[in-house]
């Protein structure tokens, strides 16, 4: 029962996008410009394309927050049964958490923390 | 408490009577459809009228009020017009993904406001894994912003899903790492559960005691940056990037993100009230029979509902009361100090609880 709602709930937004997407589009008038078509600026036309290479910043914080996502996921399984498990899980967690603590110390050492 | 399987059974028992099997499960998926699209439009139109209000007055200005009584209509108008305007095909975008775009984003947040419990027994999607569904889905949202800035060949466009994605993924770590420290609370990841939990045993919020409040407020600051608002709505920031990500989407489609936006703030604080405040369950004072009875009176989706529009209201303050950050200034308070906070947290919450200091 459960997959089945998933699959109504998903449908549901695919649907409700798409009637609204064709309601509109039938409701709304059309004009036809060719400036309209225009990539928007502030007033001047575009220099080249936008699928330029961009700041490596942000990879840095997608590459971190990639290892601390896995890690939430591993520790959703312990979570649900940590009172079960009590002091002896804790440990194995905690041991499991300096780890990853001690990766971010040495990104926060090294810089990737900085926006440069 | 007034159970609500109690009509689902009624409607499921009335249409097995004269249907076959399946008819009668299309027919629930339909009446859950309608449902769910139903409460949708009108949560999100009663919170764009909310936001316009609240902000109004924090500003000491009116806000809407010529379009019906104090302006209340004034919503339903600007659906109507932005019905009615041209969904404009530009020149240079990628077709495919501008298109997929806004459908990534509502799917997103409409699988996420399903698992809001609104009552209880009356939860679309109730799974075990409830929280980890959620979080699931809702970054699929992410995908969707993503997508509509490469798209749209544009550079605040870019700029403006490029902050956003950064945002969204590094407040995500926090906001998974303080539902971690609930989970670890309450011992399992159901949403149900939890607010059966919490009607019997006392809110979270007072039973976790100080690790609770304090990742209460850590959700509430993830939160109000995973709803790309302000202080953290660098994607759009205004006055140098005029819209972010949604700069080139028109009508319509602009209107979805539009929606997603308001409906992801209403499900932030949906998740707030259910993890933290109890969900449906009524406020019960240990000892007091008569006031938890009186209590008992009032309806669960009442609770929730309120509950939800109380924590909307916090942000909504939040949001009108706080300058906006910059990018660097925005990443740094979530990597140096939420992150090591919401973690240190989790272990505090877990030595609580194996020690057995929670209420």
């Amino acid at each position: 029962m459960n997959f089945t709602l998933f699959l109504t709930v998903l449908l549901t937004g695919i649907l409700f996008v798409g009637l609204v997407v064709v309601l509109a589009s039938w409701l709304a008038p059309r004009s036809f410009n060719k400036q309209k078509l225009e990539a928007y600026e502030c007033g001047i036309p575009t220099r080249g394309s936008s699928w330029a290479q961009f700041h490596v910043g942000y990879y840095l914080f997608a590459i971190l927050f990639l290892m601390f996502d896995v890690e939430t996921m591993f520790l959703f399984p312990w979570a649900t049964i940590a009172k079960s498990l009590g002091t002896g899980g804790l440990l194995a967690v905690l041991f499991f958490l300096i780890i990853l603590v001690l990766g971010l110390a040495y990104a926060w050492r090294k810089g990737a923390l900085a926006w440069k | 408490m007034f159970d609500f399987t109690v009509v689902t059974n009624w409607i499921d028992a009335l249409l097995l009577s004269f249907l076959p099997g399946w008819a009668a499960t299309l027919v629930e998926c339909v009446l859950v459809a309608l449902a769910i699209i139903t409460l949708y439009a009108v949560f999100a139109i009663i919170l764009i009228y909310m936001e316009r209000k609240i902000c109004a007055f924090f500003q000491c200005r009116l806000g809407p009020n010529r379009v019906g009584k104090w302006g209340s209509i004034q919503v339903l108008a600007d659906v109507l017009k932005m019905l009615t305007k041209e969904i404009i095909d530009m020149k240079n975008v990628d077709r495919l993904l501008h298109k997929m775009a806004p459908f990534l984003v509502i799917v997103a947040s409409m699988l996420t406001f399903a698992c809001l419990p609104w009552n209880k027994g009356a939860e679309v999607l109730d799974f075990n894994i409830g929280i980890f569904f959620f979080l699931a889905a809702g970054s699929i949202g992410v995908v969707g912003i993503l997508l509509a800035g490469w798209s749209s060949n544009n550079k605040y466009a870019l700029i403006g899903a490029m902050r956003s994605g950064a945002q969204i993924i590094s407040y995500e770590v926090s906001i998974g790492l303080v539902m971690l420290t609930m989970i670890v609370l309450t011992g399992t990841m159901s949403f149900s559960e939890i607010c059966q939990q919490q009607a019997d045993l006392g809110w979270n919020i007072f039973r976790g005691h100080v690790p609770a409040v304090l990742a209460f407020i850590i959700y509430l600051i993830a939160g109000n940056a995973e709803c790309n608002r302000g202080p953290f709505d660098m994607p759009e920031a205004e006055s140098e990037l005029t819209a972010g990500y949604h700069v080139e989407y028109s009508g319509m489609h602009f209107g979805f993100y539009y929606l997603a936006e308001y409906l992801n703030l209403f499900i932030c604080a949906g998740i707030a009230s259910t993890i933290f405040l109890g969900g449906w369950a009524p406020f019960h004072v240990l000892g007091l029979d008569g006031f938890n009875h009186v209590m008992d009176y009032i309806p669960g989706a009442v609770w929730m509902i309120g509950k939800t529009f109380f924590v909307v209201f916090l942000l909504m303050w939040i949001r009108w009361t706080f300058p906006r950050l910059r990018i660097d200034q925005l990443l740094a308070l979530e990597w140096k100090y939420l992150m090591p906070m919401s973690l240190v947290l989790l272990v505090l919450m877990a030595v609580c609880v194996s020690l057995g200091l929670t209420l």
